[in-house]
């Protein structure tokens, strides 16, 4: 197990393998995002119970919630992208880190907007300096900024390790924003709103959100080796293999 | 015909030449001292965040109102967020000079550790760039109607988070070194890491003026500079190796 473990990684830094590889991982990761994301979104929509607190507003939870989980998860894979990259070498981590930039930092953008959404009806207010709040924002901006760092350096290797500093600098420092900026709500504002307190939810309630965090990462699964595999194309357009593969089409 | 006693070289043992290394503090301080020198020299960068730290501090009475009763509640974050501004600016050009002379490139392949020679670099720069910013801040938390109390704390907590914000900065400045107009691609990595700073600075001087215990936060402050010293040149030499390769 442990070895076939070995060869696999290995075999995945190898551009023309990974390609190969991942396109028979492709119609799995697609066939169970779909799955899951139309069985929770039925069961979450039509078949959970309403909040007794909250009516039917809560169920835009079915998506805020996965959206913030890998909001926060896929900052940590590039982040993982990066070790890889820069202690073993390995470029197609880069390629992985590269195309889980841009999800995550839509990811955020698709937390905090339906955050917006819900918070509207149940706070009665679209924006709250709410710790939470706060600290996703400037998690949105630190995927911002590897997304610009990206574009303005040349050549890529060169982005590429810059990038992958970044992550890992930023990972450092996650733990300490999240932290502090905690403290300073609970030091600005005594509880101004407080969130009633989470009624233990019935298997009705979780389970489709269970899908649905389920569903979300076969997501970024197949999105991220979609936009992997094009930019293994794109970089490797001149090696021998990529041409073969492009003269069939 | 004369025969040396010597020995031929070729036979002689190789006796490997008697290494002599200067050891890391002397190199260190060589460092400081270059640093120092480079930096008095350019006065105009050493006084160019001065005056941005006062005119953004002077936009505020223009801006919002020149009252005390609006200006008392505000000075503490106005003096901190201009401080900090003024300190993401200066570390703008921190590498660049270096780097277009080549001198960068001489550092990291002396053979000694880059790291305790990019910390020369930055407190070289702490001592001449943010720590007259600290002087200077008094002078202007008088302008915005900060209490007497909170200036004491005002001095400690700006010294203590210049540090770190120094050391976090760097990073980003050595990033994005090689980057032709770097200013607001600095200021997008660099920023989101100042905020963990910004919310114990302006914390203790919320403290101060209310009259409480501000050494909650300045020793979290404190703790937050130490890690800064303690983790950032690493990352700030790996940048800098990373901003060489490109060129």
């Amino acid at each position: 197990m442990w070895n076939w473990l070995k060869t696999l990684y290995h075999r995945l830094g190898s551009p023309k393998w990974f390609y190969q590889i991942t396109g028979k991982w492709l119609p799995w990761f697609a066939v169970s995002s779909v799955l899951f994301l139309a069985v929770g979104l039925v069961m979450g929509l039509a078949y959970a119970p309403m909040d007794y607190q909250q009516g039917n507003s809560f169920r835009i939870m079915y998506v805020h919630v996965p959206a913030a989980f890998l909001a926060q998860s896929v900052y940590m894979m590039m982040a993982a992208a990066g070790v890889v990259m820069l202690v073993w070498k390995i470029k197609m981590a880069d390629v992985v880190a590269q195309a889980l930039a841009p999800i995550g930092a839509v990811m955020t953008f698709i937390s905090l907007v339906t955050g917006a959404i819900w918070g509207m009806p149940t706070w009665g207010t679209w924006w709250m300096w709410d710790a939470r709040l706060t600290s996703m924002l400037i998690l949105f901006f630190l995927y911002l900024g590897v997304i610009a760092l990206r574009e303005a350096l040349s050549p890529q290797e060169v982005a590429a390790k810059a990038c992958a500093l970044l992550a890992i600098v930023g990972v450092i420092n996650i733990p300490i924003i999240k932290y502090s900026v905690d403290w300073w709500y609970t030091l600005h504002q005594p509880a101004s709103i407080k969130l009633t307190e989470k009624p233990s939810m019935p298997a009705s309630m979780y389970l489709p959100l269970l899908f649905m965090v389920l569903g979300f990462y076969a997501l970024l699964g197949w999105s991220v080796l979609l936009r992997a595999r094009s930019e293994v194309l794109r970089r490797e357009a001149k090696s021998g293999w990529v041409r073969e593969l492009l003269k069939d089409k | 015909m004369s025969v040396s006693n010597k020995t031929p070289v070729a036979f002689c043992r190789l006796v490997p030449k008697k290494m002599n290394p200067l050891n890391l503090f002397t190199v260190f301080s060589a460092g400081c001292k270059r640093e120092w020198q480079l930096q008095v020299r350019r006065k105009g960068d050493l006084l160019n965040p001065l005056v941005f730290f006062a005119l953004v501090v002077v936009l505020f009475p223009l801006g919002v109102s020149p009252t005390e009763e609006v200006l008392a509640p505000v000075a503490p974050g106005v003096l901190w967020v201009a401080a900090l501004l003024a300190v993401l600016m200066s570390l703008d050009a921190l590498f660049r000079p270096d780097l277009q002379d080549g001198s960068l490139e001489q550092l990291l392949v002396c053979g000694y550790p880059a790291a305790p020679l990019s910390l020369a670099k930055v407190l070289v720069h702490w001592l001449l760039s943010c720590v007259p910013l600290v002087l200077l801040a008094p002078l202007l938390g008088v302008m915005l109607y900060l209490p007497w109390q909170a200036q004491g704390v005002l001095m400690l907590s700006l010294l203590l988070g210049s540090l770190t914000l120094s050391l976090v900065g760097a990073i980003g400045a050595a990033l994005t070194t090689g980057v032709g107009k770097s200013g607001v691609l600095m200021t997008l990595l660099v920023l989101p890491f100042y905020m963990p700073v910004l919310i114990f600075g302006t914390g203790a001087m919320q403290a101060a003026v209310g009259g409480h215990d501000a050494t909650a936060h300045l020793a979290l402050l404190g703790a937050l500079a130490l890690l800064a010293l303690v983790l950032a040149p690493w990352a700030i030499a790996a940048a800098l190796r990373i901003a060489v390769s490109g060129e």
